[in-house]
């Protein structure tokens, strides 16, 4: 029978042929949780007596989310998960060592792979041709503890993309397009599958921010199948032997196929408070922004601060704006500073943070003030996500992000890209 | 212990985990503490005038978002007996389970309930009753091991009594 990509790798990991609707316990590869979420994992083991993990090298903590801890209970917290990682023989990811999901793809996942994560863009590893999938802090301590978790097998909404992306519109622009298309609740508990000619062509840069973002549609993956990029991808991180080809069978039972000519999409963002709430540039344009983020596992990759660094570089980040920019991993960091885009970035007046998910969820480095307005490349803009219910926030890419650090109002990226990236 | 009776609370679609409860509160995993910031930044009043038994009745898409746990253990904390929904979302929905917070999916109930109304919830059997309207819905039953995971207050408490550590 023919398979999806999700039926495909889960049939492979389970020694069975299994399909959509078949629930299943499946082997956990890699199990990760971070420090918002691991705390509540560790505090029910210990209740169990079950202290001990299955697999310790492919158990791993991250301390990303508030880091460098901003206050003694979450220092208290971080203590804790070192604690418990010394004690169990699992991986600990420490401060200013990158985003969980990120230093998954460089570090841990490969196609074919089950991961689950206590957080819910553990999807992202989908761009890697993994099934990767959220969880709450119980499902992955369970899943710790035993090496095994159970599964319904997704039904499969197929994404096919073709066609040339015009200049200053990118990844994030077709992810929130997709979004705008299926609505927040228009794929839960199910997998997308990102597929066709413009997906193929794409680096994995671009693909982990399409993956990362599948659960703002509700889905449980966001699957890419594993290629010839896949495998330079996991060479260049040092992992290439963790590479195997994977695709879909042709003639696989989609729930539904959605078809995107991407060669007159538009800059796109999502507009307060719902992923799904998506609107071109043009509707948007003008609106005051008070801060600008570029970073998180959506968006902090080298080709991302490469973007923003094109269009700040000999200019001023607008007085009225304050621009924050974190790389995703300490790798990219470091890339980033050898390619010269940091000391553009500093020039211009941008503040780089530590490696790590930045002001993302809103508990440090960034929180906005009353009616303030942040525009940024992360993947929600929920009411109170910045920490304030009074304060309000866009999505966009990183090319639309620098505009606006720019020239202090949402602004159509073509106006101020260099041809480099102009295309 | 499978029939529940409360006030409801009424929310909209898409209540997402930051609104049930916001990041910058996940210092603790105490329930009291985290029950009072319980859907304060979609429902300020909530926290305060909340009383044990209330329903919460959402939308579509109910605990989108975030996968923290926190969530529902805020909103059992809170001392709320149950949540209905359109739909939930899918990690809320595994979470609800896992911490024992008893969830039920029902358009029908949902259209037409305002906050106030009394509604009345057998799991087992699967009927909402709006004893306010004098209405009757089918929801889908619980299956048996969901009622015994609930029952036993959440996976935890369940795995304890499957491995005898119960005491």
């Amino acid at each position: 029978m023919a398979l999806t990509l999700a039926e495909k790798i889960l049939s492979q990991r389970t020694g069975r042929e299994v399909r959509a609707g078949d629930t299943i316990i499946a082997p956990v590869d890699v199990a990760l949780g971070q420090d918002g979420t691991s705390p509540l994992a560790v505090k029910q083991l210990e209740s169990i007596g079950l202290e001990k993990v299955a697999n310790p090298e492919n158990t791993v903590f991250f301390i990303d989310h508030a880091a460098p801890s901003p206050r003694k209970e979450l220092s208290n917290d971080h203590k804790m998960l070192r604690e418990f990682a010394e004690k169990t023989g699992s991986v600990l990811s420490d401060v200013g060592a990158g985003v969980c999901h990120q230093l998954i793809a460089e570090d841990f996942g490969a196609p074919g792979q089950v991961i689950i994560g206590a957080d819910s863009h553990t999807c992202m590893a989908g761009a890697l041709g993994a099934f990767a999938t959220g969880m709450g802090s119980t499902d992955v301590a369970i899943g710790m503890a035993l090496g095994k978790t159970w599964l319904r097998v997704p039904e499969t909404i197929r994404i096919n993309i073709t066609g040339k992306l015009p200049a200053g519109v990118f990844a994030k622009d077709i992810v929130l397009h997709v979004i705008g298309i299926l609505g927040a609740d228009g794929a839960t508990y199910k997998a997308l599958e990102f597929t066709g000619e413009t997906v193929a062509e794409m680096p994995m840069d671009d693909r982990l921010t399409l993956s990362n973002m599948a659960v703002e549609a509700g889905a449980k993956a966001g699957l890419i199948e594993s290629d010839s990029v896949t495998k330079s991808y996991l060479e260049q991180n040092g992992r290439g032997q963790a590479f195997k080809p994977l695709k879909a069978d042709e003639g696989a039972d989609y729930e539904r196929i959605i078809d995107i000519d991407v060669s007159n999409l538009e800059p796109t963002l999502a507009a307060p408070h719902t992923v799904d709430n998506v609107r071109t540039v043009g509707d948007l344009q003008g609106t005051a922004v008070d801060q600008v983020f570029i970073g998180s596992c959506t968006n902090g990759r080298l080709s991302d601060i490469a973007i923003a660094a094109s269009i700040l570089k000999g200019k001023q980040v607008a007085a009225s704006v304050r621009c924050r920019v974190v790389p995703s991993s300490r790798k990219i960091f470091l890339e980033a500073i050898q390619a010269g885009y940091i000391e553009q970035l500093v020039e211009a007046g941008a503040v780089i943070l530590a490696p790590g998910c930045g002001p993302c969820v809103g508990v440090h480095e960034g929180i906005l003030g009353d009616g303030e307005v942040s525009l940024n490349t992360s993947n929600r803009n929920f009411q109170g996500r910045l920490g304030n219910p009074l304060g309000c926030i866009y999505l966009g890419s990183p090319a639309v992000a620098a505009a606006a650090a720019l020239t202090g109002v949402i602004t159509d990226p073509r106006e101020v890209l260099t041809n480099a990236h102009g295309r | 212990m499978n029939v529940f009776q409360g006030k409801t609370w009424v929310f909209g679609d898409d209540i997402d985990t930051d609104a049930i409860i916001p990041a910058r509160y996940l210092t603790t995993q105490d329930p009291k503490i985290l029950a009072a910031h319980c859907m304060e930044d979609a429902e300020p009043d909530f926290p305060k005038k909340v009383q044990p038994g209330d329903i919460i009745v959402g939308g579509k898409n109910f605990g989108c978002g975030s996968s923290r746990e926190h969530a529902p253990i805020a909103i059992s904390g809170a001392g709320v007996s149950l949540v209905i929904a359109e739909s939930f979302a899918r990690i809320f929905f595994r979470n609800a389970i896992n911490i024992g917070l008893p969830i039920v999916e029902c358009p029908q109930a949902v259209s037409g309930c305002e906050n106030g109304h009394t509604l009345q919830v057998d799991l087992a059997a699967g009927v909402v009753k709006n004893l306010t309207l004098n209405e009757s819905y089918e929801a889908v039953a619980f299956p048996d091991f969901m009622q015994e995971i609930i029952q036993a207050g959440g996976l935890i408490g369940f795995v304890k009594r499957q491995t005898g550590g119960e005491k």
